[in-house]
């Protein structure tokens, strides 16, 4: 076996697939909240707590109702979607009229009602969850698990499917010009309201979609939100809020270049997107694909 | 922008710009003659441990007031200069020997020069955004803390001795060490209302109110955010550091990202950009805190409950919306 840049290929490859499949939570995480900030003008702040519902879904449905993975990842976003409706309704529907920052402050203090209802219920350990695609292919130079495979490629498609809708059809294009003019947009007959529910609807679906996929490789536990939700605002502040395509990117960008760091520099692997963000900041403080606002 | 009571004064927005400055300033005295007269009959009646606690977070949330009150910029990642200066006061007290104030001034010179760096950063950013810029430089630092080996990693810095201030006053006693706490506090909360109410306080409203318009005045806006932000860590640091000398503890505790999230609460729930709103919110979480302990995790969802209540149905805080209502009585009254 050949040896690359001193490390083996093994390692390097295997980290590097271990920072696709980060990326890849990534992605799908800051595009749900670049979705919601699109309609909403709030920043979710409670996305990593639905992501953690997403994976706690799927770990009821199969523990208590004997539900498989492969429905729970079609009924555990549509469950948790549906919660975000319900908070749309009763909370955030409220304070539109008002600064940013009570969107953010609101969703703060669901994301603890959250962390702290499913802590004082599950405790802070992981439970753990089976993994429904074992084994996996011998690729030469590295061995490739089915399932971590599986992820790359589900997220792949959702995060392109989310754009094509979004940039490419005509209900997305009702979104975008929602964006812009909501009044105008509703004086051509269009149920903005309606629009909005269901945007928030879907991007805590995708949260939730991102925590089912997430549970058989993680523990499934209370706190897996709050700790990946802060390297997301740092996707997101990298790619900039207004693409769909920079969260993307800049999503699986990020996780790579974890993954790259960890090989070489195991020591800032848990900083690097931190300083990343510092540099472009410094750099492009509109963030990368972001127009300066 | 947000919501803010006219700084708890409570005069009729009609009057006279120097009577209205008077009576404010009247208001003023007497609620400071009362908080002091409550933070010296106070350790007669509570814990003075739990007393300390309450005034650092109180420094604490005011230091955070002063940005996010006055500039209207909501920094999410304050635990970081709160926390980083609790570990320079622990690790210079216990490590080097330092006395107290010579601690607690290394705490605040370390949060103050972090605060540039960060500031310099984040104000390259508004609103949202710079509310998440701060929260992942934050949880950078933390990160930080827990692999560099002087901070004693999940340990922290622990049993940090009591050293006599200026070498020669005891603090080992907690009602002492109360006054010494209290003192400092009060000193630094006058040192908050006279930056408040100083041009530089009225430049930074006007930033906050209409920043385009007051780039178009000739002010150079950046400069004033940044020193607003440099000064806002710096008493953040002071607090933190005031918090190592009374637990005798820095940990990671102090540098974590649920701790900037506390300052925030306590901001709100007392009143954002009221001077003693921050005082208020601060006695309010942490005295909650304190005797909802029992309950576990539930802690957590109390806080969350009152924080999305807070954002729903008193925006302006405990004290924001009794200055509101004293307007509106005092403007029937009048009318």
């Amino acid at each position: 076996m050949f040896e690359l840049i001193g490390v083996p290929p093994a390692v390097l490859f295997g980290q590097l697939l271990l920072g696709l499949i980060n990326g890849a939570f990534y992605a799908i995480l800051s595009l749900g909240l670049a979705v919601i900030f699109g309609l909403l003008n709030v920043i979710n702040f409670a996305h990593g707590a639905q992501y953690m519902m997403g994976a706690f879904a799927a770990w009821m449905l199969l523990t208590f109702a004997g539900i498989p993975y492969w429905a729970a990842l079609v009924v555990a976003p549509v469950l948790v979607g549906a919660t975000g409706i319900v908070v749309e309704r009763l909370l955030l529907s409220r304070i539109y009229h008002l600064d940013h920052l009570y969107g953010l402050l609101l969703t703060f203090g669901l994301a603890l009602i959250l962390e702290g209802v499913f802590r004082s219920q599950f405790g802070s350990g992981g439970q753990p969850y089976p993994n429904p695609l074992p084994g996996g292919q011998n690729l030469g130079f590295m061995f490739l698990p089915n399932y971590r495979a599986w992820v790359v490629v589900l997220s792949l498609v959702v995060c392109l499917g989310t754009w094509f809708m979004i940039e490419r059809t005509k209900l997305g294009s009702y979104l975008r010009a929602a964006t812009e003019r909501p009044d105008l947009v509703q004086a051509f007959g269009v149920n903005v309201p309606r629009m909005i529910t269901l945007t928030y609807g879907f991007g805590v679906g995708l949260a939730a979609l991102a925590g089912v996929l997430a549970a058989p490789i993680y523990q499934v536990s209370p706190l897996m939100g709050s700790n990946l939700i802060i390297v997301v605002f740092a996707v997101v502040v990298i790619g900039g809020m207004g693409s769909i395509l920079g969260s993307i990117v800049t999503g699986f960008g990020l996780g790579l270049i974890e993954g790259l760091t960890k090989v070489f520099y195991p020591e800032a692997s848990n900083t690097v997107v931190f300083v990343i963000m510092a540099i472009v900041l410094l750099i492009k403080p509109a963030g990368l694909f972001g127009t300066a606002k | 922008m947000l919501v803010r009571a006219e700084e708890t004064t409570g005069t009729p927005a009609g009057a006279p710009a120097a009577a209205r400055r008077q009576g404010g300033g009247a208001t003023f005295l007497w609620l400071l003659a009362a908080m002091v007269a409550v933070g010296v009959v106070a350790p007669f009646f509570a814990y003075p441990v739990f007393l300390m606690k309450v005034l650092c977070f109180a420094l604490f949330a005011c230091a955070f007031n002063l940005l996010i009150g006055y500039v209207g910029l909501l920094s999410f990642g304050h635990a970081m200069f709160f926390g980083g200066a609790a570990y320079v006061c622990g690790y210079g007290i216990k490590t080097l020997g330092l006395t107290p104030e010579l601690g607690i001034l290394a705490g605040m010179a370390f949060a103050g020069l972090l605060g540039t760096a960060v500031g310099w950063l984040a104000i390259r950013r508004q609103g949202i955004y710079f509310a998440m810029v701060t929260l992942a430089l934050a949880q950078m630092f933390f990160f930080f803390c827990l692999q560099t080996p002087f901070t004693g990693g999940e340990d922290g810095i622990q049993a940090i001795p009591r050293r006599p201030l200026f070498g020669v006053i005891p603090t080992t006693d907690d009602t002492v060490l109360y006054f010494i706490v209290l003192a400092l506090f009060l000193a630094a909360f006058l040192l908050i209302y006279r930056i408040v109410h100083s041009p530089f306080g009225q430049v930074l409203k006007a930033i906050r109110e209409n920043e385009p318009r007051a780039i178009s005045l000739g002010y150079r806006v950046e400069r004033y955010k940044l020193l607003a932000f440099v000064l806002s860590a710096t008493l953040a640091g002071m607090a933190g550091a005031m918090k190592t000398v009374v637990f005798q503890l820095a940990s990671l505790t102090d540098v974590a990202w649920q701790m900037s999230g506390e300052v925030v609460l306590m901001t709100l729930v007392g009143g954002m950009g009221t001077v003693f709103g921050p005082v208020v919110g601060a006695g309010i979480i942490v005295a909650m805190q304190n005797y909802l302990s029992g309950i576990g995790e539930w802690v957590l969802v109390t806080q969350g409950v009152v924080f999305v209540a807070a954002v729903l149905l008193f925006r302006r805080g405990v004290v924001g919306e009794i200055a509101a209502l004293v307007k509106r009585l005092r403007a029937r009254g009048e009318g």
